[in-house]
């Protein structure tokens, strides 16, 4: 039951860090990666106030085997650098360059009631769909 | 580079960004496991699909609805704050198709090669962050100072 509550919880805090952060405004996105235009350096900040507490959490979910719910904590055991994980990453910055919005945020926005964030979110779900039928390694 | 001085935002990022870790440090010391929000979508949605079942995917289900709900809980207390998409509906179609390919492929997003990946210290995330940041900042820079 414990672990259905962490995740809610942790879902809500997380959705209102992205609004109170402005991170659910594309806008306020493309600023930050428009480099050669007028720079809005935000996302950086949010970026680094999210990894200056998550480097503790880590760092302390790595001493230890079982969560607070009992379940077994399992990190990504992964550290393979590969032509997927580098094109993959192009194709999503390709996509957050146009419009601005990455998951999170668009989820956000998405329960907000925004329309733009339901075409681009089930756009989204269909590009995942693509990906796992059609060019997932098999 | 300059900076958009009356844009920054530097008190509330950083707020908010704390908010975020202090998010993504539950879920990890909750629920041991790391808050990839690409990673939380897709999974329930191939159970669907695949017809599994979603019995397994209850944690993930229970995070998604906070993550909806969020906006309505800031809404008892503040009006939401202003949001700007200056792309069509093609060029969201278009941007939400290659995020969703994108983020699988590259197996995370913002959320889990960004946050957690750089807070977990690994290379193979930061490569990922390196791609998605340069190409995000070329795209902007093609199509708003080349094309634009």
């Amino acid at each position: 039951m414990m672990n259905g509550a962490f995740a809610f919880f942790s879902g809500l805090l997380f959705g209102l860090g992205l609004i109170g952060s402005g991170m659910t405004n594309p806008a306020k996105v493309k600023g930050f990666l428009d480099v050669a235009g007028a720079w809005d350096p935000s996302l950086a900040l949010v970026m680094a106030g999210a990894i200056a507490v998550g480097a503790f959490a880590f760092a302390a979910a790595k001493r230890r085997t079982t969560s607070w719910s009992g379940e077994r904590i399992e990190l990504p055991s992964s550290t393979l650098i590969d032509r997927r994980l580098v094109i993959g990453g192009m194709l999503f910055g390709a996509g957050w360059g146009i419009a601005g919005f990455c998951p999170g945020p668009a989820l956000v926005a998405m329960g907000g009631g925004l329309g733009a964030a339901w075409i681009f979110g089930v756009a989204m779900l269909a590009g995942m769909l693509v990906h796992d039928r059609w060019l997932a390694p098999r | 580079m300059t900076i958009a001085w009356p844009l920054f935002t530097p008190w509330s990022a950083l707020l908010g960004g704390l908010l975020i870790g202090l998010a993504t440090a539950l879920f990890v010391l909750g629920n041991g496991r790391v808050a990839g929000i690409a990673g939380i979508v897709a999974s329930p949605l191939r159970a669907v699909l695949g017809g599994t079942g979603l019995a397994p995917e209850r944690t993930r289900l229970l995070f998604l609805a906070g993550l909806l709900l969020a906006p309505w809980l800031w809404r008892l207390f503040a009006p939401l704050p202003a949001v700007t998409v200056d792309v069509g509906g093609l060029g969201l179609v278009a941007a939400g198709l290659l995020v969703g390919v994108g983020v699988r492929m590259g197996n995370g997003c913002t959320s889990g090669h960004g946050v957690c990946g750089l807070s977990r210290l690994s290379l193979r995330s930061l490569v990922n962050v390196l791609a998605f940041m340069g190409t995000g900042m070329a795209t902007v820079f093609a199509l708003r100072h080349l094309i634009g």
